[in-house]
């Protein structure tokens, strides 16, 4: 297709060398498969070596590592394993030529390359909603970041963004980011969060009472002053319907704002491929092997779906590989027959979409609304499971044995009072 | 002896009057601005029109009727000239009712008197062929073919570029504080960093054009600002072909939908008149932006949702007194001449200003211009990587790797493009490092994720660029610093 631009060739390529992407990459060399990593940074590890906090790899590697920490055990394996990657490499284009023939356009500082791969794994991690997304109006001035941003700049290049922040919303990255703060010596004035319970795991939660910083649930901020720099930002309570309540408004001053109002998967090439994507997700809608509904283009970590423990994304990079194998050998997916899993009461969003029967899964849900005292029930096949709580901010991962899910032709999961 | 000229404002006017000022070799031609960099007032927010010429009555005003029509005409050689991006895709004019096609056949009428070529009324059969998404309720349009869209601060850049490879001098980050004037006639202007002599000064200074005509004692009229607001969204919302207006009302020309260059759809602007002294207020407001999107959606009906909105902003319109545009000599100032009030189609017009500024300087000044015998007419747009073909990119690799290398994922904005941008903006004087000035001639940060990205990659390569600290490097000149310091600089008490 390009006949002047350096041609490589593969059974496997991985697009993105966050811990999703190199978990695959270890697992396809472990599988014996002729495997290319890709990642546009200029080291590996995705966003982990910013997240520069303990509470990684409980599951995974049963013991608490750092983001740092984590990243590099699998970059470790990754060189141990003599995997080949490329860093500063960028993806430009996926090319979906037949179902054993993919091409990868990918630049680099050595110039572009199109590489074929019998299947794609697409590890591409997630982008952080922003500032104007979320409605906020006023100034353009400097110190808005996203948390995100805030993290690379204090962690990676050491940038002290500012010293008086309010932080919008109370999700994990946003917690985690307040308690950095905190402990390079600024004042977080404020926690905003829209809904009325906090959006991260109770870890992280504990934050704010760790450093006396206060929580604003049911508020909103609505708009941001200032000249060059932030000065003040302006928020507002809201009702249950999260309809703003006229007269409520008050002023923050701080001179930074950071905006951890949650993440969107990375899908943009994927679309373009013609990939099916679930509106609940944001990711693609996939089978039992993480298989998109383009035949040999899998997906894993948070281009899937917004996952809250590193584990759980390294698990996915590994699933996906075993099924892009599965793929390779046997020209395809074989499943006599889909079983579709649906979303019942109180379940928000739902993966994988279609299970096979022909393995064992987990399922990875997420309610819509925190309840106590529930059960987890899938009536088709007359599974029960007692939660003293679920979370929005918790992700439940449920464990299905191959035999369960043939007995139905589909399956309700619902999140219902015990 | 070579007649020094100053013009106040690198904005569109200002910078096409230093273009075509740098024609003449006795001309000593300095371009003074108080922003970082060129183009950063009226000329950065605005709804990127070159229009039709067929909206400004040439009774009430004629300037703006004649120089808007001629400024379309010269920007399709100046884009050329200059690699300017544009795209030349027509503007319908949208009738919702009967009535409103009384008001479409005077647009036409008032087209033609001030020469707008092919021009015509579509019925609805054709305005839907040309348009298929538009409202239901159209019923036909005017049909402008000569409306085009511009990058208008990529356009100011590329103008300011040209006229300082021609031998212009900038000054930026220059505040213009008074203009010297003695028995009658200007000796030059006074800057918070000195005068600067100069035969003739050009008040091309926006929002300020009326401050800076005080300071040499003219006082006929005063500017208010009038803000408009927009919203953006992502690249994979679908907007039209052409640019969408509706049958203009007494008051204004109306909410534009309009795909702009970059191929995300916008739409705006609203009319806000502000008292004279807030020329600062570029605040975006929730009434203004409601009032884009309630207009938008009557000729735009599937707006898409909010989460695909990637960004909103307000600028500000120059309104003068009187409503059209002050180009004069002043005839109690001799070598004072105002540039004043370029109001909506000021874009458009700017090369037409421009060379209306260089008669006045021969007819009323009586200054003979003689043309240089080299004068370049050419600027080549800098390296866009989102513009190569894999096998350019590995033509551009051979003479730097940073070409291959993609900083603004949303864009494909690469190193090497960004590196090339720090080059210009030194070439054109820029002192201060900032992301808006990258972001300018690269298009890094506008995209999806709005620069949560490349933004800290940016900063480090103009922190090394430019040789300062990172936190040091601005988002939009001085005041708006990315950071206060080294991470640990709180626990230290520097800060």
């Amino acid at each position: 297709m390009f006949p002047r631009i350096p041609m490589l060739s593969y059974d496997v390529v991985v697009v993105g060398g966050g811990p999703a992407g190199m978990a695959a990459a270890i697992r396809a060399k472990e599988l014996g498969l002729n495997v290319l990593l890709l990642d546009e940074n200029d080291y590996l590890g995705g966003i982990l070596p910013q997240c520069i906090h303990p509470g990684f790899g409980l599951h995974y590697y049963k013991e608490e590592l750092t983001g740092p920490e984590f990243a590099s055990r699998l970059a470790k394996r990754l060189v141990e394993l003599g995997v080949e990657y490329r860093t500063a490499a960028r993806v430009l284009e996926i090319r979906n030529y037949s179902d054993l023939e993919k091409v990868v356009i990918f630049t680099s500082p050595s110039g572009a390359y199109q590489a074929w791969a019998k299947a794609v794994i697409y590890a591409a991690g997630a982008r952080e909603r922003h500032a104007f997304e979320i409605g906020i109006v006023g100034d353009r001035v400097s110190g808005i970041y996203t948390a995100g941003e805030a993290q690379t700049l204090m962690d990676i290049y050491g940038i002290m963004p500012g010293k008086e922040i309010v932080i919008v919303g109370s999700g994990d990255v946003g917690l985690i980011m307040a308690r950095r703060f905190a402990l390079e010596g600024a004042k977080v004035k404020a926690v905003v969060e829209l809904m009325p319970y906090p959006g991260g795991l109770a870890r992280n939660v504990m934050i704010l009472r760790d450093f006396d910083i206060p929580l604003y649930l049911g508020h909103k901020v609505v708009e941001v002053r200032g000249k060059g720099r932030v000065e003040r930002v302006k928020v507002v309570r809201v009702d249950e319907n999260l309809n703003e309540i006229p007269g409520s408004e008050f002023w923050i001053e701080a001179d930074t704002l950071i905006i951890s109002a949650g993440l969107v998967p990375s899908v943009k090439k994927l679309k373009a491929l013609g990939v099916e994507i679930d509106s609940a997700t944001g990711g693609p809608v996939v089978n039992d092997r993480l298989e998109t509904s383009v035949p040999g283009i899998f997906v894993a970590g948070n281009s899937l779906l917004i996952n809250d423990l590193v584990d759980y994304v390294a698990e996915q990079g590994e699933l996906a590989v075993e099924g892009a194998k599965e793929f390779i050998e046997n020209g395809g997916i074989e499943s006599r027959k889909w079983v579709k899993v649906e979303k019942g009461e109180n379940v928000r969003l739902i993966v994988p979409h279609y299970l096979s029967g022909d393995r064992d899964v987990y399922l990875y849900l997420r309610v819509a609304r925190p309840m106590e005292d529930v059960e987890l029930r899938i009536p088709e096949i007359g599974k029960r499971m007692k939660l003293p709580v679920v979370k929005p901010a918790e992700m439940l991962r449920i464990k299905l044995k191959a035999g369960e899910i043939r007995k139905a032709e589909k399956l309700t999961v619902e999140v219902v009072k015990a | 002896m070579k007649t020094k000229v100053a013009i106040i404002g690198a904005g569109i006017s200002g910078a096409s009057i230093a273009r075509v000022l740098s024609r003449y070799e006795n001309l000593e031609v300095h371009l003074i601005e108080k922003a970082p960099d060129v183009g950063w007032g009226v000329s950065k927010a605005n709804t990127a029109l070159i229009h039709g010429g067929y909206d400004d009555d040439p009774e009430k005003y004629p300037t703006r009727a004649r120089l808007c029509i001629r400024g379309n005409r010269l920007w399709h050689q100046w884009a050329k000239e200059l690699e300017i991006p544009h795209v030349w895709n027509g503007a319908l004019i949208v009738a919702t009712k009967e009535e409103d096609f009384d008001e479409l056949e005077r647009l036409l009428e008032r087209g033609r008197k001030n020469g707008v070529p092919e021009m015509r009324i579509v019925d609805r059969d054709e305005l839907f062929h040309l348009e298929p998404n538009l409202t239901r309720e159209a019923i036909g349009a005017l049909w402008v073919p000569i409306v085009g869209q511009i990058g208008p601060i990529p356009a100011v850049i590329a103008i300011t570029e040209n006229a300082v490879a021609n031998g212009v001098k900038t000054h930026l980050e220059t505040e213009v504080t008074g203009i010297k004037v003695e028995n009658g006639e200007v000796k030059g202007v006074e800057t918070k960093d000195g005068s600067i002599e100069a035969d003739i000064v050009i008040n091309a200074a926006g929002l300020y054009a009326d401050r800076i005509a005080r300071m040499a004692g003219i006082d006929y009229f005063e500017i208010h600002p009038r803000k408009g607001e927009y919203w953006i969204f992502d690249d994979d919302v679908p907007g039209p072909k052409r640019v969408l207006f509706p049958t203009p009302t007494p008051i204004s020309k109306g909410i534009v939908v309009t795909t702009e260059i970059s191929g995300h759809l916008m739409i705006g602007p609203n009319a806000q008149d502000l008292p004279p002294e807030e020329k600062e207020d570029l605040a975006t407001t929730r009434e203004g932006l409601e009032q884009v999107w309630e207009g938008a959606k009557k000729l735009w009906p599937q707006l898409p949702p909010r989460s695909k909105v990637i960004r909103t902003f307000a600028g500000l319109r120059p309104e003068p007194t009187g409503g059209d545009f002050i180009i004069k000599a002043e005839e109690e100032v001799w070598g004072f001449i105002n540039v004043a009030g370029i109001r909506s189609p000021g874009l458009t017009s700017a090369p037409a200003i421009a060379y209306e500024v260089a008669e006045i300087i021969e007819r009323d000044l009586g200054i003979e211009l003689k043309e240089k015998e080299k004068w370049n007419p050419y600027r080549k747009e800098i390296s866009h990587f989102f513009m190569m073909t894999p096998e350019q990119v590995n033509e551009a690799v051979k003479k730097n790797p940073a070409y291959g290398k993609i900083v603004c994922r949303c864009n494909s904005v690469s190193e090497g493009d960004i590196l090339e941008a720090i080059e210009r903006m030194k070439f054109i004087g820029v002192k201060t490092p900032s992301v808006d000035s990258v972001k300018f001639r690269t298009k890094a940060t506008t995209g999806t994720c709005q620069g949560s990205f490349c933004r800290p990659k940016i900063v480090q390569l103009l922190a090394k660029e430019y040789g300062v600290e990172p936190w040091k490097v601005t988002l939009k000149g001085k005041g708006s610093e990315i950071g206060i310091g080294d991470v640990k600089v709180l626990l230290r008490g520097d800060a």
